[in-house]
């Protein structure tokens, strides 16, 4: 299914990222959104503000991040595209319905704009130290899907994608940008709406008495429908069966979040995004997502120019990780060079992926500006020594 | 069936036992709640309140959060919602603003709605957001075993008030007047004619309407304090309650055994969420304003 041409400003422009991204919620079809400010992400949501009452939707900012991450679900179970933004703090706040929305497989897109942390940390600057949380931060076991642009064309693109994946795999996805990519401003090309894909709503075609909410269908994830349609259905937190209700039986529980994880398992393999290059005779590759991966490029150019056989491999979808191919680059090269903004999240996931087949040197930094090239740029130099 | 098609609010429609049955979801009887709960007294209001009002059934769905009460969506033959614990609000929110047509309802208890999910509640009540809020109040947390809610009165004892609870508690009516709530009403599950005309009448009116319902808790409330069972809790309601509608709320503060003030203290007519929004942007935007189309 293509956009709907009403919420696409087609044409060349030059945005920040996040105002880049909520062009894309808009491409997308998001005509619902619940916010609550913090910086670096207000942006997203107040270009949203200005933009929808002249597309055809609904802003509203709530009370707290605790409401915003509910209102966008129980806008969804209503019929809405829907998301909300935030930053680090509110990040905490929403986890237990990032937890709701993965347990009653509700699609929607939580934008990260990460900065400093913990806690309060630095409000305005840089970091990617909320990578676990993203995955892990409710309590139990799920699967999330996280993005991770690294410009605000991606921002675009990404946000699009985002909101394809919440309905393909009926799953909560994280969009996690950080300060920088947030608020740097490039060139951002918003293609006709046709030329946009848009995965619609995967609802039931099955009458109400045949219709079983929460039987997995295509990818393992149910089929949906929306209230007011008759279906009578009901949602809970609850572990529940297929017909969404609840029980408290272990082989109910075993069946339902196994899946929850497992629907998303291609994700970590044929379906995983990256960004790789110079593999070929690769001995060092520096394995980076988000800010760091433009950063890392200025350092992967540097050890080519010095003679160094460096390649790059830019992870975009980081949740599910993509062990796979991870894995296969451990076994052909001799280290991985892993930076990025915090003291060492992916590296571990890396490590885990490269099972001691390549050395794996993490090139850490507590967050609140890039790094420097020349960090990076040693750690490579190290791995080849 | 769309039971509102039903004649009247007692007949027992074909193949069922009850008249109440075709709102239940009977596969999922018996429901968790002790002898003597007064939940499904209320359940039992709004079914016949539903059934008065001739709502279409599939265009009405219940939001409850957690606890005894949150149980409630889980037994509605609606679109039904158990959602997070304090969050049935701000979810209904969405809800009813991605899909207006619904008639949505919020069922939940004292302390989901004004503990953990207060700040929720005064700003839907301040938004004059429409939605229906009914909280059946038993004065405790009953689910995790009658602890303290903010609702439970001075001097009762408590599963974490073991000396008697000291801090003053919430007059619920008069903090849904003051957030701005459209109707406000009180009643016991003693008094079920006039909860099911209560329901019905917020049913028909638009805005932020609460209900509080007294309900009685035998099995952690009652007992700890000596109160009896749930006959018991009846004959002190009937004894206690006093009907004074339009009594101003400051005046409905309830305490452990003195007098229950119940009836229907406001019903003001204040602009909705949808109204003020559309007013504000065709001001604002006039023939640009383009009229949400959420669905996808």
């Amino acid at each position: 299914m293509h956009a709907d041409p009403h919420g696409v400003l087609t044409g060349v422009h030059f945005l920040d990222g996040d105002h880049a991204c909520c062009e894309g919620t808009l491409a997308a079809g998001a005509r619902f959104s619940a916010g609550y400010p913090i910086t670096p992400s207000t942006e997203v949501v107040e270009r949203f503000a200005s933009r929808i009452p002249t597309v055809g939707g609904i802003f509203i900012q709530m009370e707290d991040e605790l409401a915003a991450s509910i209102a966008i679900q129980g806008a969804v179970w209503g019929g809405a595209k829907a998301f909300t933004v935030t930053s680090g703090p509110g990040f905490s706040l929403m986890m237990e319905h990032i937890g709701y929305a993965a347990m009653t497989e509700t699609p929607c897109v939580f934008v990260n704009v990460q900065r400093g942390g913990p806690s309060t940390g630095l409000p305005t600057l840089p970091a990617q130290a909320d990578m676990m949380q993203a995955r892990w931060g409710s309590h139990g076991d799920y699967g999330i899907i996280a993005l991770c642009p690294n410009s605000p064309q991606e921002c675009f693109d990404l946000t699009v994608t985002a909101f394809n994946l919440a309905e393909e795999f009926r799953v909560p996805v994280m969009l996690m940008l950080d300060e920088c990519v947030g608020h740097m401003t490039e060139k951002v090309v918003i293609p006709e709406a046709e030329k946009i894909e848009v995965m619609p709503r995967r609802y039931t075609k099955l009458p109400p008495a045949e219709f079983r909410l929460f039987r997995p269908a295509e990818n393992d994830a149910p089929e949906m429908t929306r209230a007011g349609e008759g279906y009578r259905f009901h949602v809970t937190g609850l572990t529940h069966d297929e017909r969404g209700y609840p029980s408290m039986n272990l082989e109910t529980q075993d069946r339902l979040v196994r899946r929850l994880s497992t629907k998303l398992a291609s994700l970590a393999g044929e379906r995983a995004l990256f960004d790789a290059a110079d593999l070929d005779d690769a001995e060092v590759v520096v394995v980076s997502y988000g800010i760091t991966s433009r950063v890392a490029q200025r350092a992967l150019q540097l050890a080519r120019q010095r003679g160094i056989r460096a390649g790059k491999f830019r992870i975009i979808s980081a949740w599910p990780f993509p062990a796979e191919h991870i894995a296969s680059l451990a076994g052909r090269v001799k280290a991985l060079v892993v930076p990025e903004l915090n003291l060492g999240q992916m590296v571990h996931e890396v490590a885990r992926a490269a099972s001691g087949k390549a050395r794996v040197i993490p090139v850490s930094h507590a967050g609140g500006s890039v790094h420097d090239p020349a960090e990076i740029l040693k750690a490579i130099e190290e791995a080849v020594r | 069936m769309n039971v509102t098609e039903l004649e009247n609010a007692c007949e027992v429609p074909a193949g069922a036992c009850n008249p109440v049955e075709p709102f239940l979801r009977m596969e999922r009887m018996p429901h968790i709640w002790c002898p003597g709960c007064g939940i499904g007294t209320t359940v039992n209001c709004f079914t016949r309140a539903l059934l008065d009002s001739k709502a279409n059934l599939d265009k009405v769905a219940v939001v409850s959060g957690i606890g005894c009460t949150g149980r409630v969506a889980g037994y509605a033959n609606l679109d039904s919602f158990h959602t997070t614990h304090g969050r049935a609000i701000p979810f209904a929110t969405g809800l009813k603003l991605a899909n207006p047509e619904l008639q949505v309802v919020v069922y939940s208890g004292d302390g989901d709605l004004f503990a953990i999910g207060g700040n929720h509640f005064i700003h839907a009540a301040r938004r004059n957001m429409d939605l229906k809020v009914i909280c059946v109040n038993n004065l405790t947390y009953a689910m995790t075993g009658g602890q303290t809610a903010p609702t439970t009165p001075g001097e009762v004892i408590s599963a974490t008030s073991p000396y008697g609870v000291f801090e003053p508690a919430f007059n619920l009516v008069a903090l849904a007047e003051a957030a701005g709530a459209s109707y406000v009403a009180r009643w016991t599950t003693y008094h079920v004619n006039q909860l099911a005309r209560s329901m019905k009448e917020a049913l028909a009116k638009k805005g932020f309407c609460f209900i509080e319902v007294l309900s009685p808790c035998p099995t952690l409330y009652q007992r700890r304090n000596k109160m009896g069972d749930g006959l018991d809790a009846m004959k002190f309601y009937k004894q206690v309650s006093k009907v004074r509608n339009g009594a101003p709320t400051s005046e409905c503060a309830l305490t452990k055994a003195g007098e229950i003030v119940v009836g229907k203290f406001v019903d003001r007519d204040r602009p909705g969420y949808f109204d003020l929004l559309k007013g504000q942007m065709t001001a604002s935007l006039g023939d640009r304003y383009a009229e949400p189309e959420i669905l996808c």
